[in-house]
């Protein structure tokens, strides 16, 4: 029963999430709100790690198995994706070369910055 | 036929893990990032169907238990972050400026290519979370009236070029500190990303998975005011 105890307190997470996201004006989905309380929870001691950890790794070790039957979907999207062929590849290739560049140069930068005091200039 | 395949809480699971088992024998036996069991396991399920003649929907509903547990799922991605919490907490400062650097980045290109391009609104919604885990991607789409089905397939493809590209690109922009390579990998590619940062080393890893979430968590508060402001 342990594990279905600690999928039962994800569950009351989630649920918080879902009020959340039904009360609050912003197209945040219920999900990132969920994540967020769930954070919370654990870090003001509301929730122990043992109380959701097992059940909580194996969702989380199961979710590309998850993601199908969305992804799928695609296959009713033929029409759409012609389209869309254009922006699909822009942004799946120099977009996301250009982000990694950005997001770690900046890590990288900053890190050295506060690490020596002084710009490296790199 | 029709009426037992979409009442049916079997066969849509079985098909489901059916392929995703498929593409990780694949995936294991070729070694190749591109053989993504999730990306393979979609495709088998798309052939079957084709094949089959079975319309979507009723798949769909077959494959509903596997959907229902996506929620939950997404919420415990909080409980590997609060186990890094102290590796966040060291380096604070540039971890959230390279998670911020390149969601902005991510969200401001993804915004110009829809202005030059003139996607409609639902067009460019799909394609604002495709840096981000696909947990929050496809509901971040699914908010802003996008298709999450489209943000799928541009999230995991997504994945599988940061994947493929993550250890030429550090080497060419000289990002050599092992928590920059992590946050640029995560960031940008998330967890199929992850899986090569893994590969290169501990922190590289560690950083890597808790940028996912971080990131995918800022996506998910900023997309909405660009998709409202500009699109």
């Amino acid at each position: 029963m342990k594990y279905v105890f600690q999928f039962c307190r994800i569950l009351l997470v989630c649920l918080l999430g879902e009020v959340l996201a039904n009360i609050l004006p912003l197209p945040v989905p219920a999900s990132v709100y969920g994540l967020v309380l769930m954070l919370a929870a654990l870090k003001l001691g509301i929730l122990r790690l043992d109380q959701v950890k097992e059940a909580g790794t194996f969702l989380i070790s199961i979710l590309p198995l998850l993601f199908i039957p969305a992804a799928a979907g695609v296959m009713e999207l033929w029409a759409e994706l012609e389209a869309m062929l254009l922006p699909c590849l822009i942004a799946v290739i120099p977009v996301t070369l250009v982000v990694m560049g950005v997001s770690g140069r900046v890590a990288q930068r900053v890190r050295r910055m506060l690490d020596t005091g002084a710009d490296q200039n790199d | 036929m029709t009426e037992f395949l979409s009442s049916s809480a079997a066969w849509g699971v079985v098909l489901t893990i059916g392929g995703f088992a498929l593409g990780t024998l694949i995936n294991r036996k070729t070694g190749k990032t591109w053989c993504n069991p999730l990306l393979l396991g979609s495709i088998f399920v798309i052939l079957l169907l084709s094949l089959w003649e079975i319309p979507y929907p009723e798949y769909r509903a077959s494959a509903s238990p596997l959907s229902y547990l996506l929620l939950p799922a997404t919420v415990s991605l909080a409980i590997p972050l609060y186990e890094k919490w102290e590796l966040l907490k060291t380096n604070l400062a540039a971890i959230f400026a390279g998670i911020f650097a390149g969601v902005l980045t991510s969200l401001g290109s993804i915004t110009v290519l829809a202005l030059l391009l003139k996607l409609d609104a639902a067009q460019a919604a799909s394609l604002l979370p495709k840096s981000v885990t696909t947990a929050i991607g496809m509901d971040v789409a699914a908010a802003l009236g996008g298709l999450p089905s489209l943000a799928g397939a541009v999230i995991i493809l997504t994945g599988i070029t940061g994947n493929l590209t993550a250890q030429w690109l550090c080497k060419a922009l000289k990002i050599t500190d092992p928590l920059a390579k992590g946050i640029g990998i995560g960031t940008a590619s998330h967890a199929i990303g992850t899986a090569k940062a893994l590969e290169m080393g501990q922190v590289e890893g560690a950083m890597s998975s808790l940028a996912v979430a971080l990131a995918g968590v800022v996506t998910a508060f900023v997309a909405p005011a660009l998709a409202k402001l500009f699109l």
